[in-house]
């Protein structure tokens, strides 16, 4: 699945998954799979020790690549992170307080098996829903920060990722701290219909107060971004920067190919593409991600010191 | 009518009986009026049964129906001095969209909407009502103005979507929808938009972020075709029949899910059956909804857009 990921570590998954990889060297069936395209294929990662980068084919120990903010040391191709791997990678150690942990999706159609998905989704990635959303400092900078995480639901955007995001938009106005998201989405989530299109809408209002409020909104679109995310405040930031070799668009690749039947060429809708056609500021590595958010908001002047200030301010 | 729906056909078959026996009647000099008014009887009620509950895949069909009256057909009932301006001033004129400003009921309006083709040399003109970054664009500029000037917006949604193609995710389609949801958010002057036919997703969606949002009796509005999601769902897109119910496409469930303003009632079986008629009940929405829109200052029109939003598919907590 393209939502798989390095879940588990530790010991006692190994010897399973050391069988497993062993087993499917010698299955014929394996041998003989024909494979579309490497871009259409899904980032494989094994749950397991070893991990091969898809883009260099370099095997790694999976511990050491999630050491090093999940990048390939040969390549440096961005493998996907959790939302724990980025707040623990962004945010300052003990700094993060998460925000309205305990909203959980309904089924308001009534969709076939839709609650199922949500559950095992829920378990599979222990979250609630597809973004962690919450308060924290980055260098003693507060931020209001949101993390969306593909592994669930495709980091698909339905009415409780609308209104995490929202909530943290109407946060970062009412405490006058910057707000930082990092997107990762495959769209609006289709088991909420047209309630997930609203979305787009309710996260606009609220990021239109944010605007009014002139307080700074850094997007940081991460593989993939797209859709009805890409279609709103993803797009939106003062500052829009993307990870190198991310996807990002508004329609499917398949779906342009059939429309135009013509071949993309290989680059379309990766983080390289927007910014040669003047979509995003930066693309930004994993490795300088921090320094570059820190930045930022060092050149608008919140501090620690001015975070409290404000703060206390409101509070008067 | 020349083009009817497949459901449709008892009543055109029985409408067409009817006219047979009046011909007859006329040709022969026999008198059958009571065999024509028994079968009068009849037709009414096949009439209701038909069109009085309809199913969801019926209004979608409805919706596309390529007679089905456009922006262009309804602004001719509506407005008065309509001129269309053009062109997004940025890369060029997308025709999928027409925009212009004119008097409604003798005030000064600004006119948006997404204009389908009405016979194919048009569609291919107008891509067939699916707009490129450029039509999102030129939209915005007109809001813009219309902002500047003080004139009520009002927008006419009907597309299958924004165009999914090379060139418009090179000219950012996405950020042209993006862009049109917060400024529509922020404008000044009231807004209000009435889904003609089909509101297709996003490309919808960016023309749709106002003070007052109705639909037409038989018009959708879905985050993904039906189409698309029996194609996502089961694999096959001729499911759609299904999924156009499973996906809570139409103006009942839209109002219960309280998306909606209110419902525009169609003239029976469609409001392609009587452009003028239809036009009317529109007129009779557009204009309450202006009447009271009128009467808000800027901050109360910016902050009631706010409260409308945030509260959909709000979770208590």
């Amino acid at each position: 699945m393209l939502l798989s990921a390095i879940a588990h570590e530790g010991d006692r998954f190994c010897e399973k998954e050391v069988s497993i990889l062993f087993k499917d060297l010698f299955s014929k069936k394996r041998k003989y799979a024909t494979i579309p395209s490497e871009r259409t294929q899904p980032t494989k990662m094994n749950d397991g020790v070893m991990t091969k980068c898809p883009n260099c084919k370099t095997i790694m120990y999976s511990r050491e690549l999630k050491k090093y903010l999940s990048l390939c040391s040969e390549c440096g191709h961005h493998f996907r992170m959790t939302a724990d791997e980025r707040i623990e990678s962004t945010i300052d150690a003990g700094t993060f307080r998460e925000m309205d942990v305990g909203l959980l999706s309904g089924n308001p159609l009534d969709f076939p098996e839709y609650e199922e998905k949500l559950t095992r989704d829920q378990e599979k990635t222990g979250l609630n829903e597809a973004v962690v959303t919450g308060e924290g400092k980055i260098d003693d900078y507060p931020v209001v920060l949101g993390v969306m995480d593909s592994r669930f639901r495709m980091g698909s955007m339905g009415t409780v990722v609308g209104e995490k995001i929202s909530r943290a938009m109407l946060q970062a106005e009412k405490t006058n701290t910057p707000l930082i998201l990092f997107s990762a989405s495959g769209g609006a989530r289709m088991q909420e219909g047209v309630l997930s299109l609203m979305q787009m809408a309710k996260t606009s209002v609220a990021l239109e107060r944010l605007n009014e409020a002139k307080i700074p909104f850094i997007s940081i679109m991460t593989h993939p971004t797209t859709g009805g995310v890409s279609a709103s405040f993803a797009s939106l930031g003062d500052y829009n920067f993307a990870e190198p070799g991310a996807l990002i668009g508004f329609a499917g690749r398949k779906v342009i190919e059939q429309t135009i039947r013509e071949e993309l060429p290989e680059d379309f809708q990766t983080a390289e593409f927007l910014l040669q056609h003047g979509q995003l500021d930066r693309v930004v590595h994993r490795s300088e991600m921090k320094a570059t958010l820190v930045q930022i908001l060092k050149i608008h002047g919140w501090s620690q010191e001015e975070g409290d200030k404000n703060e206390s301010q409101s509070s008067i | 009518m020349s083009h009817n729906l497949p459901f449709e056909k008892p009543v055109v078959e029985l409408q067409n009986k009817i006219d047979e026996l009046k011909n007859f009647t006329q040709e022969k000099d026999i008198n059958l009026e009571s065999e024509i008014k028994h079968l009068e009887e009849r037709l009414q009620d096949l009439e209701s049964q038909v069109y009085d509950e309809l199913s969801p895949w019926e209004r979608v069909q409805i919706a596309r129906h390529s007679e089905r009256p456009t922006p262009l057909d309804y602004i001719d009932y509506l407005f008065t001095d309509f001129l269309e301006l053009h062109g997004d001033r940025l890369y060029g004129d997308d025709e999928a969209i027409i925009s212009g400003i004119a008097r409604y009921k003798g005030r000064p309006v600004t006119v948006i909407g997404q204009q389908r083709g009405r016979n194919t040399k048009e569609n291919i003109r107008r891509n067939f009502g699916s707009p490129h970054p450029e039509g999102y664009r030129k939209a915005l500029r007109l809001m813009k103005q219309a902002d500047k000037f003080g004139r009520p917006i009002i927008c006419f949604i009907d597309t299958k979507g924004a165009f999914p193609g090379k060139a418009a995710e090179e000219r950012g389609i996405s950020e042209a929808i993006a862009r049109n949801l917060v400024e529509m958010a922020a404008l000044r002057v009231p807004t209000i938009a009435i889904v003609i036919g089909e509101g297709g997703s996003g490309g919808a969606l960016g023309l749709g972020v106002c003070n007052h949002m109705y639909m037409l009796e038989n018009a959708t509005y879905s985050v993904i075709s039906p189409e698309g999601a029996a194609t996502i769902l089961w694999n096959d897109a001729s499911q759609a029949q299904q999924a156009a119910e499973t996906m809570r496409i139409t103006t009942p469930d839209l109002n219960a899910f309280g998306i909606i303003d209110g419902v525009i009632p169609e003239v029976r079986g469609g409001a392609h059956y009587n452009i003028e008629k239809q036009a009317a009940y529109i007129d009779q929405t557009l204009e309450s909804s202006l009447n009271e829109l009128l009467g808000f200052s800027s901050e109360e029109l910016r902050n009631q857009r706010f409260e409308k939003y945030n509260q959909i598919g709000k979770i208590d907590m």
